[in-house]
């Protein structure tokens, strides 16, 4: 139903900690796996081997740097993830005139029913994330699941449970949870690292949080201190004499 | 944002339908029957006659119907499945496409019935004069008045789908309703005016009429697109690509590599830039084309009625075409906030 | 009602198998998803020790390089030029028939003058030792190219190293140094210990002039000029000497840097360690004041100090020489920030907080513990301090001195194989360096009395000929590259074209794409490769046979083509006697198994090998009847056979019912609990024995039982290297073996006993920019871009460089331009990214591809856009005096030095 269903208290998202985010690509390429061979799928590649070619991807990684405004520190280079936030009240969802993009009223997740897209892209153009895509091969607009083909699934272990993505994440950069519950494993590490929402001014008000990276530990923040005081003649010539008379064991 | 033909052609054309068709209606609503030709009421208090309605409405109705046909057929070239474009009803309680829908199709009901009650009469010679006059003279004003509010209700449901986008800065402000409008109005008025001269009728005091209503309309179209150019010139998205990143707590964001080093859908479709230069020249020529040109003309044909028919064709080729660049213009120039992501200088 | 179709419980697949990814080296546990016989999904084993369940983009896209149309389908005989990549399809029997005759000749007149090199390999154990009985000394593996002086620094020093060989103690360290590395061989696992310790809020620094991946997460970058860390090291260790931030403790009961060293300037004995009669090293006690065996107990060892011996003779204590060194002006700190770019300040501050993190952070483990000399210790001292280095250092020529100096900087911080800092990956530690040496001399049955790689020990070990001049095709272990364990696959096109030191008669090339981006020079080596003998008409390289799964460049130059499986399609070996998939807490071996069977006629390299090695009738390839002996192939020899008594390549589950581990006679049913158990082995090293590996005797009584070590002895940690002063010493003309007079002075400036800096011998001036390369995360070398998913990533790569570099060089965003290095020129698209160092330009690796290769159309970015830094990379180096050119490699390993291209800059028109 295109109308968006009243704000259920379970919101299942992502956690995406940018701190550790190496910009590996694995979970961009778990994700073309898992929804390409299954029932969201396929994500058409056109022209796979020639000069343009044009795939359909649910999550794609940027790279960014940052240039800081306290002036001495270097450059940062950031590794960027980029999938649908599941938004609590997406345009991507009101706009379709089909009711083929819906949130779904007991967890949040924002799915197309591709049986009853008609591929006018509007949707696509509501979302200001980027996340929806849409080929020409197909017909329909394609996103982001949230992996709902995974995270219910009894055929899978109860830990397999998950989407592709955050099992993939080599450096476990991504977590998957309900955002809903303020007790959640995933609403904790929000809480506790500054979690925050993309683009709050467009009011979609995004499921998934973004970690932001910790403060570097670079040049200023200088541990030394304490090493200093170690009570080292330094007139000494050269350290040579202090070595002479050291009595070592072994 | 990627100007898409096949959208282009449909906004234009079923707009200038619409113009043309809420004309019609509100003709009938409030100018015919009343100025017709004398003659005493008969025993039913009916003073009309078939031939005191001008020929253009006739006429009117069909190229309306055709132009607003093409055009949603023109739109549905746009679809990935076109097959299913019925669903696409289903949502009028949220969606401005599925209202606009609704509407479109609605307008028909007003509109065939009409052209029923037109063109009966002459397809079959053998329906009465008296029946069709009492229908006419019964159902012609209402149903003028249902259709021209069918009209603009689709103009308005079609501007509705841009303006609902809060993540296109240009098409989400107050202009682009009253673009939508006046340039159907326009394109109208202008098809309208044509089918006067053609129809012949030239004692018709609208006629006399129309070009003064095409100066109005090229005037409000010029002064509201400067003034939707300037906005879109002097003012921005409220998004950055520090707040689309989140990083700007951290500094000044920069991208440096794309997910991809080719084109992917969203680049395609919503990357497309205009450079600053093309777009005046574009400006300055849709300027000409739907404001100055209709307007000359217009002028001259009413000083010399002789020119007319000149008139009326420079006046609807300059009004199409400087709507189909100024219709361009409003996709090539609206930039989408994903491009944020993409190093996009600004939405 | 909204998803009529909604069905959230659908099975994966129909079938799960467990293999052993290899879409990389590094080696993780995958389960492998069939549907309808396809291949449906890949995902990490969560029960893997490599990798824990995590997958990475390329394995995650194991799938589409499964299924890539540049397979190759069936043996090819070359029909056209070579390089033409005209090919007529043979059956298996012609092609094997062929090799066979070619094969056979060279084995009946001279072995030598078969080529035999393997690249991206895994089956060292196998192709080592399938050489050795072809009697060969012309083998080698990739190491050569690619990070030997690692291995070899690491190996000559500690017995151990990083590369693969070595882990940071990502559960406990504190304070982590990343020395250029980008991405590694250990792919998931450092990601995860990234990912862990970064979490546990130790502070990471990337000393790297580029600051993306691993180093954008780091707390601190250290954008360093290239080819300067030993400047900066050396620099560090002096600040660490002048302050006394040294565990002396450490030093001298796992170190030599007590041993004495004799002082006795030009004779034959200067430099070596002083010894007693039973070749005991001595040590200067100062309780006694006399020289005592410096492994004896309970004596007061100096460190510094001029010391008379009871013969007369005076030494020094090793620490004091190495004291000495870097105590110099060259090493000060505000002497080499210039050179490498990174301040004084930062310097000392860096040199501060490690000391800090080493001792006012320590460790104490509580764990009971025996040291190889029987004394128990109640507790593990960790000095949480790790590092981990790799290419940035290694594709140096001066890679190996400088990890050297890296490895004395952690022996001086007492942070070798403690609580937090590196610790070895069973079966390393071993002796310095490893006891196995490169065989030289084949035995009546053509065989060769060891494998052909090894450690030299001595000038006496190495392959030359009664001249001094080298004996092998590369000229490895000879006196222009004495200690390249790994072999020099990238000189071996140029010197089989030049015929020096000696023409061969056909190059067998295993996996590995010479013909593109894996040599350096990359247009003229395709010229040599198709190049003819004038007078004869025949190629100046007579036969190449190659052994690729895919259509990589190479394939187009050979004669003739064997196609090989896909990962998924057949049997491997993962052992510990090749490169190991260890971590610090468990030795491993694993395989792989065929989960999908070849739809196409190609057969797996290693049957294949056993197969000609049957038809050439080499010994221990058939029975004394001569019938095949490993007719089930790979498969039955990775059970069956044995290196030493009850030694094979897999260690899990030996003996007749699997009960023994390590050493045990074969079990018929070995693969079968293999399989049943993921595919891979492991050992837990015992709680007591997972640190001090070097000299802990559970440890090495635990090693010893599983064939890692021959003895239990404390193995010593070299401050200083003798072995090396013996081929300084054979330079400056002692000793029975050596060098020509022409590499003289070479051998006795590069064998120094004590790592030191000096620049490369690259042509510096007029070209003032390095050029380097990066591995991307998400590609595998070449082999990436015929993956469709792969190479959406990046069909094309830039040339990536700092905006103060760009405006000096008049270049702006996006601009094309030219790189030139005094060998050749390329022209490239140039972006700016801010986290890369001034002066240095750099790009991801191997991108660029030929037309015609890895069926991509001829209009792709690959082949348009996308460029190889190889192209203007030089494989020699500038001319000595006397015209000699060496390869451009590290003089003691013979590592290729890729990262010491120079180039210059300058805007190319624009695209048309
Ligand atoms: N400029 C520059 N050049 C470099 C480097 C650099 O950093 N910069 N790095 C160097 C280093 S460290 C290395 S290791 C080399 C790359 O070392 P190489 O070993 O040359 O790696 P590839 O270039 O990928 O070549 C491996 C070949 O094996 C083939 N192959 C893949 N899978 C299989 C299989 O299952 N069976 C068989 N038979 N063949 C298979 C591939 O098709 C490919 O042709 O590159 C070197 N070149
Ligand atoms: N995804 C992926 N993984 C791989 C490979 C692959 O092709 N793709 N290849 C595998 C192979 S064969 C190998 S050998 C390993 C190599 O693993 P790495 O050593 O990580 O390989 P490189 O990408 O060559 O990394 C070299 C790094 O050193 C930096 N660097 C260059 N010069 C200097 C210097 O002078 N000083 C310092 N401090 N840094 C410097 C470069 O910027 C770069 O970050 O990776 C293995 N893993
Ligand atoms: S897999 Fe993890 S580390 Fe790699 S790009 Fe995705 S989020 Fe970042
Ligand atoms: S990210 Fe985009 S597609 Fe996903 S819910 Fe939000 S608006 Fe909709
Ligand atoms: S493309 Fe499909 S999902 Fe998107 S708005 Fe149109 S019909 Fe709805
Ligand atoms: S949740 Fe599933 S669909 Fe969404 S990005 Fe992750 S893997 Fe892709
Ligand atoms: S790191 Fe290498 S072995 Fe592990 S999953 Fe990735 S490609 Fe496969
Ligand atoms: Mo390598």
């Amino acid at each position: 139903m295109t109308m968006l269903p009243p704000s259920a208290p379970k919101k299942l998202g992502l956690v995406i900690d940018l701190d550790i985010c190496v910009g590996c690509h694995a979970c961009a390429v778990a994700c073309k796996e898992w929804n390409d061979g299954g029932q969201f799928g396929p994500l058409p590649d056109e022209n796979p081997y020639g000069r343009e070619p044009l795939g359909v991807w649910f999550n794609r990684v940027h790279t960014y740097e940052v240039e800081p405004k306290s002036n001495g520190k270097p450059p940062m280079t950031v590794h960027f993830p980029r999938s649908c936030l599941h938004c609590e009240t997406p345009d991507c969802v009101t706009v379709c005139p089909t009711g083929a993009s819906y949130k779904r009223a007991e967890d949040g997740i924002v799915l197309v029913d591709e049986d009853k897209c008609i591929g006018c892209q509007l949707c696509a153009w509501a979302c200001a994330y980027g996340a929806r895509e849409f080929s020409e091969q197909r017909g329909v607009m394609q996103k982001c699941t949230l992996c709902v083909d995974r995270i219910y699934n009894e055929t899978l272990d109860e830990i397999d449970r998950q989407p592709a993505c955050v099992m993939a994440c080599p450096t476990r950069a991504r977590h998957f949870g309900d955002l809903g519950d303020a007790d959640s494993a995933v609403s904790k590490l929000v809480a506790e690292r500054g979690g925050y929402d993309l683009m709050p001014e467009m009011g979609y008000k995004p499921v998934n949080k973004y970690l932001p990276p910790r403060e570097r530990r670079d040049g200023c923040a200088s541990t030394s201190a304490a090493a200093q005081d170690e009570k080292v003649d330094f007139s000494t010539a050269s350290p040579l004499l202090r070595w002479m008379d050291r009595i070592l064991s072994r | 944002m990627r100007p898409t033909f096949s959208i282009i052609f449909f906004t234009v054309l079923s707009g200038t339908g619409y113009g043309l068709l809420f004309l019609l209606g509100a003709g009938l609503l409030a100018l015919w029957p009343h100025y017709t030709a004398p003659g005493a009421p008969d025993k039913n208090g009916i003073t009309l006659t078939l031939y005191t309605y001008p020929r253009v409405i006739d006429y009117g109705l069909l190229i309306g119907a055709l132009l607003i046909s093409v055009g949603l057929f023109a739109s549905l070239a746009h679809l990935g499945q076109p097959q299913r474009a019925w669903r696409a009803l289903s949502q009028w309680r949220s969606s401005w496409l599925s209202r606009e829908g609704v509407a479109a199709l609605t307008s028909y009901v007003p509109l065939l019935s009409l052209v029923a009650i037109f063109w009966l009469p002459w397809l079959s010679p053998s329906t009465g004069a008296d029946s069709f006059v009492w229908s006419v003279g019964t159902l012609a004003r209402p149903l003028g008045a249902v259709l021209a509010i069918c009209a603009i209700l689709t103009v308005y449901c079609t501007s509705g789908i841009y303006t609902s986008l809060k993540t296109i800065h240009a098409w989400h402000n107050a202009y682009v309703l009253p673009g939508y409008l006046f340039f159907s109005l326009l394109g109208g008025a202008a098809v309208f005016w044509m089918l006067h001269v053609l129809s012949g009728n030239l004692s018709d005091p609208t006629l006399r009429a129309t070009p003064f209503l095409i100066i109005c309309l090229a005037l409000i179209c010029s002064v509201l697109k400067l003034a939707y150019w300037r906005f879109i010139d002097t003012t921005r998205h409220p998004a950055t690509a520090e707040s689309a990143t989140g990083l700007g707590r951290l500094g000044q964001v920069r991208s440096v590599e794309a997910p991809h080093t080719e084109e992917n859908y969203l680049t395609r479709e919503m990357g497309f830039a205009l450079a600053r230069k093309h777009s005046a020249k574009l400006r300055g020529i849709a300027l000409i084309l739907f404001g100055a040109v209709p307007i000359l003309f217009a002028i001259i044909a009413s000083m010399w009625p002789a020119l007319d028919w000149v008139g009326a064709c420079f006046a609807l080729a300059g009004v199409i075409a400087g709507t189909f660049v100024e219709r361009w213009l409003f996709f090539a120039e609206a930039r989408h906030v994903v491009m944020l992501y993409y190093g996009a200088a600004r939405a | 009602m909204p998803h009529a179709d909604l069905r959230l419980n659908e099975p994966v697949g129909d079938e799960v198998k467990t293999t052993t990814c290899y879409m990389c080296a590094c080696r993780c546990g995958i389960k492998v998803h069939l549907k309808d016989g396809r291949v449906r999904y890949i995902e990490g084993n969560r029960a893997h020790p490599v990798n824990k369940g995590v997958i990475c983009a390329k394995g995650s896209a194991g799938i589409k390089q499964h299924y890539s149309p540049a397979r190759l389908s069936k043996p090819l005989l070359r029909v056209g030029e070579r390089g033409a990549g005209e090919f007529r399809e043979i059956e298996w029997d012609e092609a094997l028939a062929l090799a066979t005759t070619w094969l056979g000749d060279i084995r009946r007149t001279n072995p030598d003058k078969l080529a035999f090199f393997t690249g991206r390999d895994q089956s060292q154990a196998l192709t080592g030792w399938w050489a050795q009985q072809f009697g060969t000394v012309n083998y080698a593996a990739h190491g050569g190219f690619c990070s030997v002086n690692m291995a070899a620094a690491g190996m000559y020093t500690l017995g151990g190293s990083f590369w693969e060989f070595g882990e940071p103690d990502w559960d406990r360290t504190k304070y982590l140094l990343m020395f250029g590395v980008a991405e590694d061989h250990d792919s998931n696992p450092i990601k995860l210990g990234l990912g862990k310790i970064k979490g546990r809020g130790a502070k990471i620094v990337a000393i790297n002039p580029v600051r993306t991946g691993y180093a954008a997460i780091a707390d601190e970058w250290i954008g360093i000029r290239p080819g300067t860390d030993g400047l900066f090291v050396g620099a560090l260790i002096q600040e660490l000497l002048i302050h006394d931030w040294i565990d002396f403790d450490y030093l001298v009961k796992y170190t030599n840097a007590h041993y004495l060293v004799v002082r006795n300037t030009d004779a034959a004995d200067d430099g070596l360690i002083a010894r007693d009669a039973q070749d005991n090293p001595l040590c200067w006690d100062k309780t006694t004041a006399t020289a005592r065996p410096a492994g004896g107990l309970d004596i007061s060892p100096a460190i510094a100090g001029e010391f008379a011996l009871p013969d007369g003779r005076t030494a020094v204590p090793a620490f004091q020489l190495m004291a000495e060194r870097f105590l110099g002006a060259e090493y000060a700190a505000d002497t080499v920030a210039e050179q490498c770019g990174v301040s004084t300040d930062t310097i000392r501050r860096i040199a501060a907080e490690m000391a800090d993190v080493a001792f006012k952070q320590e460790i104490r483990l509580p764990q009971r513990w025996t040291d190889a000399h029987g004394r128990e210790h109640d507790e593990m001292i960790g000095r949480p301090v790790s590092m981990h280095a790799m290419r940035g250092i290694a594709a140096h020529a001066n890679g190996f001195h400088t990890c050297r100096m890296l490895h004395t900087l952690q022996m001086l911080l007492g942070a070798i194989d403690t609580p937090g800092s590196f610790r070895y990956q069973p079966p390393y530690p071993k002796s310095v360096p490893p006891a196995n040496r490169p065989g030289k001399t084949r035995k009546d049955n053509g065989t060769l009395d060891a494998g052909p790689l090894g450690y030299v020990h001595a000038p006496e070990d190495l392959l030359v000929d009664a001249n001094g001049a080298p004996r092998r095709i590369d000229k490895a272990f000879s006196w222009e590259f004495p200690l390249a364990a790994h072999g020099m696959l990238q000189s071996v096109i140029r010197n089989a074209w030049a015929g020096d030191p000696y023409p061969i008669d056909t190059l067998f090339l295993f996996m590995a794409n010479m013909g593109w981006n894996s040599s350096m020079n990359t247009m003229q080596t395709q010229t040599m490769l198709c190049d003819r003998d004038p007078a004869s008409g025949e190629y100046t390289i007579p036969h190449l046979i190659y052994v690729d799964a895919y259509s990589s460049e190479t394939v187009a130059f050979a004669d003739l083509v064997l196609p090989d499986t896909t990962y998924l399609e057949r049997h491997d070996c993962i052992s510990l006697l090749d490169r190991p998939i260890s971590d610090a807490d468990c030795a491993s071996d694993a395989i792989r198994q065929p989960v999908a069977s070849p739809d196409r006629d190609v057969r797996p390299f290693q049957d294949v090998l056993l197969d000609l090695g049957a038809r050439l009738g080499l010994p221990g390839m058939i029975k004394d009847d001569g019938a095949p002996k490993y007719p089930g192939g790979y498969a039955q020899y990775m059970v069956e056979h044995e290196r030493a008594p009850g030694v094979g390549l897999l260690a899990g589950w030996r003996g007749r019912d699997g009960s023994k581990h390590g050493v045990g006679e074969p079990n018929p049913h070995q693969l079968e609990v293999y399989k049943a158990n993921n595919c891979y082995w492991h050992a837990e090293v015992p709680a007591a024995a997972r640190y001090y590996k070097m000299a802990n005797r559970e440890y090495l009584t635990w090693a010893k039982s599983l064939g890692f070590v021959g003895s239990t002895d404390a193995i010593v940690l070299e401050l200083y290297s003798e072995r090396l002063q013996k081929f300084r010493l054979a330079g400056l003309g002692h000793g029975r073996q050596q060098p020509p007079d022409r590499e003289r002075e070479r051998v006795a400036k590069y064998f120094d006993p004590l790592p030191f800096w000096y620049a490369s011998d690259q042509a510096a001036e007029n070209f003032p920019l390095s050029a380097i390369t990066q591995r991307p995360m998400f590609m595998y070398h070449a082999w990436g871009s015929q993956n469709a998913w792969l190479r959406q990533i990046a069909t094309r790569n830039f040339l990536y460089l700092n905006p103060q570099t760009a405006t000096a060089h008049d270049v702006a965003d996006g601009d094309w331009v030219w790189v030139e290095s005094a060998h050749a020129r390329i022209r490239v698209q140039a972006k700016f990214h801010a986290g890369t160092a001034p002066g240095t330009l750099w790009t991801w690796n191997a991108i660029g591809k030929r037309k015609g290769a890895w069926k991509l159309s001829h209009d792709a970015p690959e082949n348009t856009q996308g460029f190889l830094l190889n192209h203007v990379i030089d494989d020699l180096l500038p001319p000595r005096s006397d015209g000699h050119r060496y390869a451009n490699a590290d003089p003691v390993t013979g590592q290729a030095a890729w990262f010491d291209l120079r180039v210059r800059m300058s805007v190319a028109e624009p695209e048309s």
